[in-house]
């Protein structure tokens, strides 16, 4: 049985973002794979090591972007494969799923994909429920861990408001992996110049035997938030207790509470 | 079934999140450039009084579907339930809360319905008969404006981003009752437990947060039990400062939050975690407590509408988005605070 993990190329969380005509731009900073998903590979290495299987990376994206793939490849995983297609330039993503589940089903013997919580470039977060519904399997989201995993089935924990949900599922199944699950490990050396050295696989839309899905979520404006202005007021003056009177007055009269 | 505009309500166990009623009031806004009414959506067993509440907060119509199938929350049976009943009454537009159950059933019914959803958004408009969407992208450093132009539009709105409804006791009404779209051995998934944390107010509905980072566990004062190693004095030491966190948040009627620093140290869980890879939130008044105020931190809670931030460092880049700060030592200063509202609150 083969595990797949879905991984997003992202700016760096500590980016500075402006817009510039229109344009969303991160300036220098790097693009990386996006944090959430680094947990998601680990427990689809974990997982991997338990079952015997091999851990497929899958990314779709630009063809020049590879960086998440190589960042997977070097925590461990075996393959790697890059979903590129100029047609899919402004998928949405229901179209995003149909692409990802198209790439999946032509993984050989997939019992489980893996995805990350949620992208933190476009925060959106329904992409692991969509491809699972477009593949017909069972949806396990916000999974902090795995208590079974057998070639029959799994048994995971998941986060919800309320505290914990245990559930369980046959298999293929997909699952989206919060950070509970544990720290992911360290691209290892080996790994970094394995990666380096890997030429990976570019899927285009041809490949996947599908038309490109058409989008009909659009973005017609993105700006920078509105400016803020905040008087900072610093308390000062007396003892703790003085000061902590004079800071619940002020709250007082701010008419927030 | 006549409305265009639905709201889907999240209930667990029978009782709705909070965030729910505030889709029945942004339907209610849109209902008065788009025409017509709300009608609310609820799922569950044993919700009669979920849907009595529904009418009591402004819907003119609600759909229930009340089966044993539905009394845990399953996606898949959820989604086809949905999916089915918005394909036969063709609605416009559908609200959800985003909560984990909204997010992922509108994502998973957007598939079936062959239509977008539009997630987390802050704020609605209707131009040239379309509904148009403001959403915080990159963790809030940029905003974007959305819209969907097949129909149903799937929104989910961000909890405390639209205001609840006023609830009216007098108003009420007879749900419309629908069966369930799956039987349960149609479900593949089953519900083998719950561990759920009772009490308290969660981050996302709490109108004061009162967080702590990494400064909670500085207090030289303080004597960890001789018995402890290093790492569990530290841990030791952040608990009696979160402890003041609480009071102050209890003292308000709030809930607790935390910096990463502070979870990835062991302080408190990561339930409890606000910021890019943690919780969004924006009450009313958060409270920062020895947190410096790294970037992403400040994506998860810059859109408070007030922000008070005590720190020892006077350069604490938390102090930029304050509006009232005290530079000094959370140990000396959260005491006579929580005196001195609860003294303000009548408490
Ligand atoms: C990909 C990524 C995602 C991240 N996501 C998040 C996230 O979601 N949320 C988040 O919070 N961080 C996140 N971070 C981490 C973030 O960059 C900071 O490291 C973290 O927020 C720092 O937490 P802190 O402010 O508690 O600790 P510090 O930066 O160490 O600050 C502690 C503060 O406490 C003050 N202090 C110390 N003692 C006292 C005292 N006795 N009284 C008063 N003040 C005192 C100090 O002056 C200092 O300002 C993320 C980082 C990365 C790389
Ligand atoms: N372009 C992409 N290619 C592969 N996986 C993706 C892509 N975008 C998102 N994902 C996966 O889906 C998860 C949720 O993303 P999202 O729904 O876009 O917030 C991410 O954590 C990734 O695991």
């Amino acid at each position: 049985m083969n595990i797949v993990v879905c991984v997003k190329q992202v700016p760096d969380s500590a980016a500075q973002l402006s817009v510039e005509g229109g344009q969303i731009s991160w300036g220098e900073a790097p693009l990386v794979i996006n944090p959430w998903d680094e947990y998601a590979v680990e427990a689809a290495l974990q997982k991997a090591k338990d079952l015997g299987g091999s851990v497929t990376v899958l990314s779709m994206g630009k063809e020049s972007e590879t960086e998440a793939l190589k960042h997977a490849l070097a925590m461990g995983c075996n393959e790697a494969v890059l979903v590129s297609d100029p047609a899919l330039a402004g998928s949405d993503n229901v179209a995003a799923a149909r692409v990802l589940a198209a790439a999946i089903a032509k993984v050989d013997d997939v019992g489980l994909v893996f995805f990350g919580k949620q992208a933190i470039d476009s925060d959106t977060g329904t992409l692991p429920a969509q491809v699972a519904r477009v593949l017909g399997w069972p949806a396990l989201t916000l999974v902090s861990a795995i208590d079974e995993l057998n070639a029959d089935g799994i048994k995971v924990e998941r986060a919800i408001e309320e505290g914990r949900q245990v559930v369980q599922s046959g298999l293929p199944a997909v699952v989206s992996v919060i950070k509970d699950y544990g720290e992911p490990r360290y691209p290892s050396f080996m790994g970094i110049r394995k990666a380096a050295r890997a030429t990976i696989p570019v899927w285009a839309l041809g490949e996947l035997g599908i038309e490109a899905p058409s989008p009909v979520v659009a973005w017609p404006e993105v700006m920078a938030p509105p400016q803020r202005e905040i008087a900072t007021e610093i308390i000062t003056g007396g003892s703790p207790a003085e000061i902590a009177a004079t800071l619940a007055d002020k709250i007082m009269a701010e008419k927030v509470l | 079934m006549t409305n265009k505009i639905w709201a889907y309500i999240d209930q667990f166990k029978g009782e709705a999140l909070p965030s729910s009623w505030e889709t029945i009031g942004a339907g209610l806004t849109l209902a008065e450039s788009l025409g017509g009414g709300v009608t609310a959506v609820v799922f569950g067993e044993n919700i009669k009084g979920v849907a009595e509440e529904a009418f009591q907060y402004g819907a003119d119509e609600v759909i229930v579907a009340d089966d044993p199938t539905l009394g845990d929350y399953r996606a898949e049976a959820y989604t086809t339930l949905l999916a089915k009943l918005a394909a036969d009454s063709a609605p416009d537009v559908i609200l959800f809360p985003t909560t984990t159950r909204g997010r992922e059933v509108s994502g998973m019914a957007a598939v079936d319905l062959n239509t977008g959803v539009l997630v987390d958004v802050t704020a609605l408009e209707v131009v040239d008969g379309v509904v148009v969407a403001t959403r915080p992208i990159y963790a809030g450093k940029l905003l974007a404006k959305v819209q969907c132009s097949a129909k149903p539009q799937l929104i989910t709105l961000r909890g405390r981003a639209f205001a609840k409804p006023v609830e009216d006791a007098t108003r009420s009404g007879t749900p419309i009752t629908v069966p369930a779209a799956l039987t349960e051995d149609e479900i593949s998934v089953k519900v083998v437990d719950y561990a759920t944390v009772s009490g308290g107010v969660s981050l996302a509905d709490a109108a004061v947060i009162v967080s702590g980072g990494r400064g909670v566990s500085n207090n030289p004062k303080l004597t960890p039990p001789g018995d402890l190693d290093e790492a569990g004095q530290e841990i030791w030491k952040a608990q009696q400062g979160f402890k003041l966190v609480g009071d102050l948040a209890a003292a308000l009627g709030g809930a607790v939050g935390a910096s990463r620093a502070a979870v990835d140290a062991g302080y408190i869980p990561y339930s409890n975690q606000v910021g890019q890879t943690g919780k969004v939130v924006a009450p009313d008044m958060y409270v920062a407590c020895g947190i410096s105020g790294a970037i992403q931190h400040l994506a998860g809670m810059r859109t408070s509408k007030m922000i008070v931030a005590i720190n020892k460092d006077p350069d604490a880049p938390i102090f930029k988005l304050a509006r009232f700060g005290v530079v000094g030592d959370l140990f000396e200063i959260l005491p006579p605070l929580v005196e001195a509202m609860k003294a303000r609150l009548g408490k």
